[in-house]
């Protein structure tokens, strides 16, 4: 079994966060792991990206060019990413700001309203737990609880209090994502 | 015991400096390897081992107090990224002719001058040329994985000491930046002990003052320190090749890529064998010294060579001097910071063999 997940967005929506609880999340289930951003002055705005990688193989390449899963946070990366979605893949995007949507027939597409629900439930910062819920429910190649683990080990410590609250966000992501009907 | 951890790659290289049991680390912060110092400054290597860590006011600065700090006998490393590699030139060449052992660290971003700040490996002929002044070389280690940041931090260390040489690890941004799982080593401790036949550690009423310098008047003199450093440099080219081959035996075309391009070609040798192709993937892992005898004895059964560098093509001249023009050796490579794709990578393999 190989996932090959993008998830891209803006700087500062929390993408190569989400990206390192999910490898942290796999190795908790042996799984090899890659994770590969694109760094740079991504941390001072514009579009950030990263590629992680589980598998139950060696993982060759961390660079590629096509993907199970695209996790798509804003209108530039769905331009960018959707075609690069192997046939019979994943879309899974936020639809906060988004004017021109996607169109593929040959993918399976999901939508989460993670923008207006985070703003709903005044946890703006969780933005991107919802999103991660609405991933794990898609495709549940990781347990919950590893990600809770995941989350414990990624976050310094002194933001070891707000681990209720995203998982709550996390299982709100998982209730509200829906499927886009063709 | 061993520990299974998830690490950057540039995080790797500082936790591996602090349990082979380094003594010193001087350097200068630089995208994409800042995550070195910043992780021995956080770890707070001094309170665990008693390693000092210094953020020196420049490269040239940090290379210098490396140069003195390692003449000590002691266990000393430094990095930086191209540009700052650039500035340590200088102290290299005079390291190398002095024969100190320290570890040297070039997380590889794109060039020329300032460039980029995306991962590159345009580094290479500084590397594995001499990038200083002088007939010198230096031992140079390419990584391929967030482990072997890990591991080729004792391994360099060994090699330095063993051969009284600079050991220069060329990575780049990718390897640097990436995340992966790696088994952690154990804790070494900090040597007790220093080598007296050279080190200067204070001189005992017993034995003779210990000179480390570069510098010789006598020309005479100096025509015969550079032959006992080619006499070593041999001594390195015939015991300390490393190499990985991968689907090499019964392959009619081969990938030669090291670093982050070694990894993108195993996909796209995966990728090609998936078709029916016969292609083999063949990494140096040491680039000095360069395995010229394993690629020449490829060359007589394969029909052409595709050296993948992210780079206009260096290493292919060493592919080319190892292989006596017994094999077609190509070239291809994105360069100036953008990563060549794994099926950009077949492309250009599928070309040649249908040029072939």
């Amino acid at each position: 079994m190989t996932e090959e997940i993008i998830i891209a967005g803006f700087g500062g929506q929390g993408v190569l966060l989400m990206g390192k609880i999910l490898a942290y999340s796999g190795m908790m289930q042996d799984m090899e792991v890659s994770w590969m951003p694109s760094y740079g002055p991504e941390m001072r705005g514009g579009t950030a990206n990263v590629t992680v990688i589980f598998s139950t193989e060696r993982i060759n390449s961390p660079i590629l060019n096509e993907f199970d899963t695209a996790i798509v946070l804003n209108q530039q990366s769905l331009d960018k990413f959707e075609s690069l979605i192997k046939p019979g893949g994943i879309l899974l995007y936020d639809n906060s700001g988004i004017t021109r949507f996607p169109s593929r027939q040959d993918i399976d597409i999901y939508c989460v309203e993670a923008s207006e629900e985070a703003a709903r439930m005044s946890m703006a910062i969780s933005f991107n737990m919802i999103v991660l819920g609405a991933y794990l429910k898609i495709s549940p190649f990781v347990k919950l609880d590893n990600v809770i683990k995941g989350l414990t080990k990624s976050l310094p410590s002194r933001h070891h209090h707000t681990i209720p609250m995203n998982r709550d966000a996390i299982v709100r992501g998982m209730e509200i994502v829906k499927k886009d009907i063709k | 015991m061993a520990e299974l951890k998830l690490m950057k790659g540039n995080e790797a290289i500082a936790e591996a400096a602090i349990r082979a049991g380094a003594d010193g680390y001087f350097g200068y912060p630089i995208t994409p390897q800042s995550e070195i110092l910043e992780y021995l400054m956080v770890e707070d290597a001094f309170k665990r081992t008693g390693m000092v860590v210094l953020q020196a006011e420049s490269e040239i600065a940090a290379i210098n107090m490396v140069f003195g700090a390692a003449s000590t006998g002691k266990k000393i490393l430094t990095s930086s990224s191209s540009p700052g590699v650039s500035l340590m030139q200088e102290g290299i060449s005079y390291i190398a002719g002095a024969e100190v052992p320290c570890l040297i660290v070039n997380v590889v971003r794109g060039g020329p001058g300032l460039g980029s700040i995306q991962p590159s490996q345009a580094d290479y002929f500084q590397s594995v040329k001499g990038g200083g002044h002088g007939d010198y070389r230096l031992i140079v280690l390419a990584p391929a994985s967030v482990q072997e940041m890990c591991d080729f931090v004792p391994l360099g260390f060994d090699l330095a000491f063993k051969y009284r040489i600079p050991v220069l690890m060329l990575s780049d941004g990718l390897i640097g930046q990436m995340m992966e799982k790696v088994i952690m080593f154990d804790q070494i401790p900090r040597a007790t002990q220093f080598d007296q036949s050279w080190s200067l550690t204070g001189k005992p009423a017993n034995r003779q003052r210990n000179t480390v310098t570069s510098l010789d008047m006598d020309p005479y003199g100096m025509e015969n320190h550079n032959r006992n450093l080619q006499a070593k440099y041999t001594k390195i080219e015939e015991n300390e090749v490393r190499f990985e081959a991968i689907f090499c035996d019964d392959a009619e075309f081969i990938f030669v890529a090291y670093g982050a391009s070694a990894r993108i070609c195993q996909k796209s040798t995966q990728l090609a064998r998936d078709k029916g192709l016969k292609v083999g993937l063949f990494r140096p892992i040491t680039l000095f010294p360069f395995p010229k005898k394993e690629l020449l004895a490829l060359a007589g059964k394969t029909k052409a060579f595709l050296s993948v560098e992210m780079s206009a093509g260096q290493m292919i001249e060493d592919i080319q001097i190892a292989t006596k023009g017994k094999v077609n050796v190509e070239h291809f490579g994105r360069y100036g910071g953008v990563i060549h794709s794994p099926t950009e990578v077949l492309e250009a393999m599928e070309n040649l063999i249908k040029n072939s």
